[in-house]
């Protein structure tokens, strides 16, 4: 227990080890750990943001989502009032298109009607003609009886 | 130890508690512990380097395991700091009080180091004879440490309030303004000012000078036989671990007592 000049020789240490520590180690650790805090503190505000922005994200997306679900029901029943639009046209026009047909084979058939009449008519004729023919050859001259012949078969035509 | 002619129990305490000394003048105050003062700036050097040297490379993002601990350590000091010091702790209290606890930490724990073998290592490989370990040991470091803070409070004390309001502190508090109690407070304060560095130093010697005393006792179970010594290895054992909170207890409360002294100095009453 004997004071003496180590006393003085430990304060001047000591004082060199405040300064050290004061000046050296002290000041860039706090300022580390501050920035830290300080990102730590954004982050967590970043956060806090984003969630806000995912609620009101979320909300819009619903509101879009039931627009949308309404306007695609309203096309749908457009969609149906013209697909049977459409339907009805087509059977009218089919309508339409069926009479004019018909009416075409109506006139074809008359034609050939008439034709068929035309040709059996003419056979009609030439039979006639020679059944009258082989009647007459036994009896009738046919030079003799020419002009009436012809006549005859003028007429049938 | 086994060399010396007349080993009694006295004189092998006595032996360990001789510090290495060198007259640097005639009067007996001029006499150096270089073992006090060599050993206290290696353990200063080597925590307050390793501090530095994790320090400089401290990042803002995911810190290494040393930052970690240095953080650990340093939040540690500012918290407590925080909690009596109401003022720019970042300027002095904080970074001093960190000194000082990982100083008096270090030099405290020096007293867990087993005596004998320590005394034959500084003997035999580095020829040192009466060479102590545990420079708290030494009167001359607490009163060092303590003087200083101090001092530090009388300049504080005269920084915040001017030389005016700090002499009118010595003899207006506690009691009051009236004349009448001038002598009162300034003999109140005069043993103040007195016991505060006394019963700040003496507390961390008395603690580690006892603990290093108890260890020295426990040591001597060593002359009596085989059986003696591993007893004596045991109850060492136990003080050792016991020691270990008186080490680090002291350096707190150490560091304690200087952030309060000095918040007082801060602080009018």
């Amino acid at each position: 227990m004997n004071i003496n000049f180590t006393l003085v020789s430990q304060a001047i240490a000591f004082s060199v080890f405040i300064w050290f520590t004061i000046k050296f180690v002290w000041p860039h650790l706090l300022r580390a750990i501050e920035e830290r805090q300080k990102q730590i503190a954004d982050g967590l505000a970043a956060g806090e943001r984003g969630k806000k922005e995912l609620e009101l994200a979320s909300q819009r997306s619903l509101e879009v989502l039931k627009e949308a679900k309404q306007r695609a029901s309203e096309i749908v029943i457009q969609a149906e009032k013209r697909a049977a639009d459409i339907v009805e046209e087509a059977k009218a026009n089919a309508r339409v298109e069926g009479d004019k047909i018909l009416a075409g084979a109506k006139a074809e058939i008359q034609h050939e009607v008439f034709g068929a009449r035309e040709a059996l008519r003419q056979q009609v004729a030439s039979l006639a003609v020679q059944g009258a023919t082989k009647i007459l050859r036994r009896e009738v001259n046919p030079k003799v009886h020419a002009d009436l012949l012809s006549s005859i078969e003028a007429e049938l035509k | 130890m086994a060399s010396d002619a007349e080993l009694t129990p006295t004189s092998y305490i006595q032996h360990h508690l001789t510090n290495m000394t060198v007259s640097l003048g005639d009067s007996p105050f001029w006499v150096l512990h270089v073992d006090t003062l060599v050993m206290s700036l290696i353990l200063g050097v080597l925590s307050l380097g390793f501090m530095w040297m994790v320090v400089r490379k401290a990042t803002t993002g995911v810190p290494s395991k040393k930052q970690a601990f240095v953080e650990i350590l340093i939040e540690f000091v500012d918290g407590q700091v925080k909690n009596s010091f109401h003022g720019n702790r970042h300027k002095f209290v904080a970074p001093a009080a960190l000194t000082i606890f990982v100083w008096v930490l270090m030099l405290n724990t020096m007293d867990l180091l087993p005596i004998d073998i320590m005394a034959w290592i500084y003997t035999n490989i580095f020829g040192l004879h009466n060479w102590r370990s545990v420079p708290t040991t030494d009167v001359n470091t607490t009163f060092a440490l303590a003087l200083s803070i101090w001092l530090l409070t009388i300049y504080f004390g005269i920084q915040v309030k001017g030389m005016g309001g700090w002499i009118a502190e010595l003899f207006c508090s506690p009691f009051g303004k009236n004349p009448l109690l001038w002598p009162l407070n300034l003999l109140f304060n005069l043993i103040e000012y007195i016991s505060k560095p006394l019963s700040h130093s003496l507390r961390l010697f008395g603690n580690i000078y006892a603990g290093e005393i108890i260890f020295l006792l426990l040591g001597m179970w060593a002359a009596t036989g085989v059986a003696g010594t591993v007893f004596g290895a045991v109850l060492g054992l136990g003080w050792a671990i016991f020691h270990i909170l008186i080490v680090t207890l002291q350096a707190f409360i150490f560091m304690m007592l200087t952030v309060v002294y000095l918040s007082m100095a801060h602080e009018s009453h």
